[in-house]
């Protein structure tokens, strides 16, 4: 199994590759990319200067072209799959069916991947991106459970890549517009996500507020710990009952599954995380080389080391992490 | 314009369906979508009923479709996606799926509003596939349809017109959440609450509405009176999603408003929450660009 990292910085980069990636992937610097945060991703230059960093270490770079093109725009996401295959990327990640078929006319040897936020979720869906664009691998949206991923596993046309670590989309990837319905910015369209530009912090004498747009996420106590108002994780109310009604703060964390993924043929894991630092993608990249490593040599007696784990578990969003959908008790 | 009623997005008892759709037949819409599209739990309606539903509609002179599911995760739903597509009406396909199945069936359908297509590329595509009507993204504003359909698309464009806005869909039942149980122990709890759950804020705000596996908006998108710019860009149907009460008043008021025959707006009564356009004014999906 490949080990798939993130890199919104050719620092960010260049520790993937040092800490054992095999692969890294990335994107420009604009909306054709699903974290299109300030500061973050790489002009043409840049992803010259990673891709030549990346071979001469024997590792692979993917360009993810993977929201969806403007009905007015369509040029701009044609123009980033033209200048992947210039600058020498090794995959393309994408979602949008016509940028799909463009990059299977346009760069037929240039392989294909289908992002996760395509949410293909069955071999009939996995057919039709087959078919039509010949995507040689999908990466599986985060709504599975094990069991189904197994399945799918099992009469797949194409090679399958699932998430392993770092925060925890609860919807279905590319099928969720909470966020454009309160600040007008969604994933699909400007790759962002309850964008900074929208969030308020305030005190209110000990407690602390957040709000998006206006909306408020969530209310922290003095002993609490505050955590960005992605607005899927606050804590709202139903019938009277104030909880985190939809999820609570955590990040994904597939450890105790290697040896059960790889058993079932999962071509590569992933590690979710752009928007990251290089301190970040470095210490993340080591645990699972590691534990990659370890799967490898001996998947029977495979244990996930509790020294990683620990570090994994700092590194998570409100320090804690879950299986998600791949346990049938989260769902 | 033509008007057509959305499936029903909740989880209504048996009785109250069959009621619902014996009231269709004689409402001045032209096609329905039948079916269950959230969660393939939900089985107060057998396959034979909807048939039997949709045959009575046809009978009354409206075209019926069956709708997909909208997330497809076990094998028994894809299962069940093929065989939706052998019951000689015509689908709506809400994921790529139910897109796959009916293209290697030869069978026309409509793109629903979760397969994505956001550009002139993408909708060329799935109309190689067999697809003949589609339904823009929700959260696609005007000013981008407007701008798809100033080349002729050569395939009928329906809006999501009216009703709460279905925003998301997960592997988790947020009902079965709110009540403390486990999706496969779920109760049916979802079936308490005809149009949806409402999520509050910790003010006490109404802000989203859970309907199982799906998150929707608290608000009812209500584009009513964009009907003339809808009607000049070339949009040709108009989708009302059902509410559990008064969706007879909302029908006939979108039939009079699209004949010149009534205001074009809806009394604030009829709803079941206050009416947003913020998509379609290009504003976050929430928002509502005049008081009504």
């Amino acid at each position: 199994m490949d080990l798939v990292c993130p890199a919104g910085s050719l620092p960010a980069l260049k520790s993937a590759v040092d800490e054992g990636a095999d692969v890294v992937y990335l994107g420009l610097k604009d909306a054709t990319n699903a974290r299109h945060f300030a500061g973050l991703n790489f002009t043409p230059k840049r992803i010259a200067e990673a891709v030549r960093y990346a071979h001469d270490r024997g590792a692979s770079v993917y360009m993810a072209i993977n929201t969806y093109a403007h009905a007015d725009g369509v040029e701009r996401w044609q123009s980033a799959v033209d200048q992947a295959a210039d600058l020498g990327a090794d995959a393309l990640i994408m979602a949008d069916t016509g940028v799909l078929d463009y990059a299977a006319r346009q760069h037929p040897d240039l392989p294909r991947h289908l992002s996760v936020q395509a949410s293909a979720t069955t071999r009939e869906a996995l057919d039709f991106y087959y078919r039509h664009f010949g995507i040689r691998r999908a990466v599986l949206p985060r709504v599975l459970a094990v069991q189904q991923v197994r399945a799918l596993a099992e009469d797949s046309p194409v090679e399958l890549e699932v998430f392993a670590f770092g925060s925890l989309c609860i919807m279905a990837e590319g099928r969720c517009q909470l966020s454009s319905y309160v600040t007008g910015q969604s994933p699909n369209t400007a790759g962002v996500c309850s964008p900074a530009s929208h969030v308020r912090w305030e005190e209110k004498g000990e407690i602390l507020e957040s709000r998006l747009n206006g909306k408020l996420i969530d209310r922290f106590q003095p002993q609490e710990r505050a955590g960005y108002p992605t607005l899927c994780k606050g804590r709202f109310y139903t019938e009277g009952h104030r909880h985190h009604a939809l999820e609570a703060p955590t990040s994904l964390n597939t450890a105790e599954l290697l040896p059960e993924l790889k058993a079932m043929g999962i071509s590569a894991v992933k590690i979710e995380g752009r928007q990251r630092s290089p301190a970040y993608v470095a210490a993340v990249t080591r645990v699972w080389r590691r534990l990659l490593d370890a799967v490898d040599r001996n998947p029977a007696r495979y244990q996930p080391d509790a020294e990683g784990q620990a570090t994994l578990s700092r590194l998570s969003e409100g320090s804690q992490t879950t299986l998600g959908a791949y346990a049938r008790t989260w769902q | 314009m033509r008007i057509s009623l959305g499936p029903v997005l909740y989880f209504w008892p048996r009785n109250e369906v069959l009621d619902f759709y014996q009231q269709v037949r004689d409402w001045p819409v032209d096609r329905v979508y039948l079916g269950e599209t959230v969660c393939s739990k939900r089985r107060e309606l057998r396959a034979d009923d909807w048939l039997e539903i949709g045959a009575a509609l046809i009978d009354a002179g409206k075209e019926v479709l069956l709708s997909s599911l909208t997330l497809i995760e076990a094998r028994s739903e894809a299962g069940a996606l093929k065989r939706l597509c052998d019951r000689g009406l015509q689908i709506e396909a809400n994921d790529y799926s139910a897109v796959s199945v009916a293209e290697e069936k030869g069978l026309a359908f409509v793109g629903g509003s979760s397969l994505n297509l956001y550009n002139r590329p993408a909708i060329d595509v799935l109309k190689r596939a067999g697809m003949f009507a589609w339904v823009p993204p929700l959260e696609m504003p005007a000013r981008q349809l407007q701008a798809l359909l100033s080349a002729d698309l050569g395939i009928e464009t329906e809006v999501f017109a009216f009703g709460r806005m279905p925003l998301a869909w997960s592997a988790r039942c947020f009902a079965a959440r709110a009540q403390n149980r486990p999706k496969d122990d779920c109760g049916f709890v979802c079936k308490a609450y005809p149009d949806g759950l409402a999520m509050k804020t910790q003010e006490g705000e109404d802000f989203l509405v859970i309907n199982g596996i799906q998150t929707q908006s608290h608000h009812c998108v209500n584009l009513i009176r964009h009907l003339p710019i809808m009607n000049r860009m070339g949009v040709n149907t108009v989708r009302l999603s059902p509410q559990s009460r008064d969706m007879n008043k909302i029908v006939h008021r979108w039939a009079e408003a699209i004949a010149g025959s009534a205001p074009m707006q809806l009394e604030r009564e009829w709803l079941i929450a206050p009416p947003a356009d913020g998509y379609w004014m290009e504003e976050p999906g929430m928002l509502e660009s005049v008081t009504a």
